[in-house]
């Protein structure tokens, strides 16, 4: 764990970057630092290491106030990844993340092949091994600052403005390899980002900082955006908080109708008499077609003959309430149809099941 | 190109100590004796100054002060002070040739280095020493080499003016072909002082090319 004890950095000229500073990162969590620039995210993040010392206050790791460590020995132990990613251009791929292996002095073999392993893990070809930074596009160079940051096998990694220098393709896949990862290590994260969706995506806590370095909220993504502190925070989070903040519902809780699905095999009469307006219609595997409006049904044939309107999916139990409402929007039938993660599909929410559930968030948010 | 033929085509020339060989060993001395000199004051300075920042405003104006310098009026001023006799006389304008461009230019390689590259380093957990050796020389190193580079064509140029105090070197045969109009010599010592400034071009080329990473000079290697 790190913990902010009351830390100030007031520079010689009078400015404050980081002002009475008190919060925890948890242990094996992704903090996430967020604000507008000059609200001293950065600078909090390089007082862990002493990149920056701290003015007043301290700053433990795991109860070890960090000014008691020399710099150097203390950096050894934290993986730093800064947003240029860094590399050294004079040297190889794999002894760039081999970097602080060799400066901790083990074997050069046993670091080489720890770093292979990493560059393997980060998710790059290692035929990149032997090349040099130059020849590796901004993304491929990330991830192997984020490998160099991890191949001591720190417990504590420190990210500042990671993604923010590759275009937003890459900075997506980028995100998603985080979480993966982090799922498998489970690291004391720090991460900064003047990216609030970046910061509720990656975030188990979020710190909103404000300009001049004070605390304006520390909370949990659903939480922040359910309750912001207050008209800054708000402010900030900007607009569709509402929305946003389904990510975060699970989809577990709406009610699913198997009775609306119905095979493309099945006769057109055989469907004809159902109150239903609209029927999600399903192959011979089960996978959805499409949307059968009822009252436009021909005459006579199967529903594999009949004109289907769009539809859209959600993954049932993986996918969160966004994603049920967003799939409903796609088709006009106004239901959004639950698959498994095969594909196949489960159900469909209406809208009333829809309606239901987003009353029950609604009514979540005053609680 | 008569001329040439001439003054490499005698005999006389080529042995005894008034010889080619011989007066190339001497300018060899000068120059290489004077490079030394201001690489053991110029690339320490360089480094210390680009590494901490302190004392740049003062390399540079101690470097453009040393450029103005007129070399051969030092030259004459030293011989008229100190007398001739040794080599010291002809070092001491070399040197002060030599310095400015080597100091300038490792200083102004360490300070180009991405501050992004320092930082990380730092981040890393380097201590400053590994920062500078492992790190901002190996980046800045072709800047480096080119300060050296120009120090020594620059030396090797103007270890000429040697002969205008009575000294050797490849400048001899400059000043004596002109004295007594023996054009040929004049001719052939010129050219030689300029294959030896290409043999020095080439020789820098060749050690930037095993000594800098293609990783800084950005030399494909993938097969």
């Amino acid at each position: 764990m790190i913990k902010f004890d009351r830390v100030t950095k007031r520079y010689a000229d009078g400015t404050v970057a980081v002002d009475d500073l008190s919060l925890e990162v948890p242990t094996g969590e992704i903090t996430v630092f967020v604000g507008p620039s000059g609200c001293g995210k950065t600078t909090s993040l390089r007082m862990i290491n002493r990149m920056i010392d701290a003015t007043e206050g301290q700053i433990l790791l795991d109860g070890v106030d960090v000014k008691t460590i020399d710099p150097p020995t203390l950096r050894r132990g934290i993986g730093y990844v800064i947003q240029q990613a860094g590399l050294f251009p004079h040297r190889k791929i794999v002894d760039n993340v081999a970097t602080v292996p060799y400066l901790l002095g083990w074997d050069r073999k046993k670091a080489r092949d720890r770093a292979m392993e990493l560059l393997e893990r980060v998710g790059l070809d290692l035929k990149m091994a032997d090349r040099y930074p130059f020849q590796l596009s901004g993304g491929q160079q990330q991830r192997v600052g984020v490998a160099r940051a991890l191949a001591a096998d720190p417990p504590v990694l420190l990210m500042d403005e990671p993604f923010s220098a590759v275009d937003p393709i890459v900075r997506t896949s980028l995100q998603e390899e985080l979480l993966r990862l982090q799922a498998e290590l489970n690291k004391t994260i720090v991460f900064v980002t003047h990216d609030i969706d970046e910061a509720i995506k990656l975030g188990d806590r979020v710190a909103v900082l404000r300009v001049g370095g004070r605390l304006a909220q520390l909370a949990d993504p659903p939480t922040l955006l359910a309750r912001p502190a207050d008209d800054f925070v708000r402010e900030f989070l900007g607009r569709d908080r509402g929305i946003r903040r389904l990510s975060f519902v699970s989809d577990e809780g709406l009610r699913l109708r198997a009775d609306l699905t119905v095979s493309a095999s099945a006769d057109v009469s055989t469907v004809r008499g159902t109150d239903e307006p609209w029927l999600a219609v399903v192959d011979g595997e089960n996978r959805p077609l499409g949307w059968a409006s009822v009252k436009d049904l021909p005459d006579a044939g199967t529903l594999a003959d009949v004109r289907l309107a769009p539809y859209g999916t959600f993954v049932r139990g993986r996918d969160s309430l966004r994603g049920a409402l967003d799939a409903a929007l796609l088709s006009p039938s106004g239901s959004a149809i639950a698959v498994d993660e095969e594909g196949r599909a489960e159900g469909v929410a209406t809208r009333e099941a829809l309606d239901e559930a987003l009353g029950k968030v609604a009514g979540g948010v005053g609680a | 190109m008569n001329w040439l033929i001439d003054f490499f085509g005698n005999p006389d020339n080529w042995s005894g100590p008034d010889g080619i060989p011989v007066r190339l060993l001497e300018h060899l001395e000068f120059s290489g004796i004077s490079l030394l000199l201001a690489m053991l004051i110029a690339l320490p300075l360089g480094l210390w100054i680009g590494h901490t920042g302190k004392g740049a405003l003062f390399a540079i104006l101690s470097a453009n002060a040393a450029r103005a310098l007129p070399t051969l009026g030092l030259l004459v001023l030293i011989v008229l002070l100190m007398g001739v006799g040794t080599i010291v006389p002809v070092l001491i304008p070399l040197v002060a040739l030599a310095v400015p461009p080597i100091l300038v230019n490792t200083y102004e390689g360490l300070r180009g280095v991405d501050p992004d590259l320092r930082d990380a380093a730092y981040g890393m957990g380097l201590r400053g020493s590994e920062v500078l050796g492992r790190v901002l020389v190996p980046v800045a190193l072709p800047l480096i080499l080119l300060g050296l580079r120009i120090a020594a064509i620059q030396v090797v140029s103007t270890a000429t003016v040697a002969a205008y105090v009575g000294l050797g070197g490849l400048g001899r045969f400059i000043v004596d072909g002109l004295a007594t109009k023996d054009f040929p010599r004049t001719i052939g010592g010129a050219v030689l002082v300029a294959l030896l400034a290409l043999i020095v071009q080439l020789g820098f080329a060749l050690v930037q090319r095993v000594m800098v990473s293609p990783g800084v000079s950005q030399r494909q290697t993938i097969r």
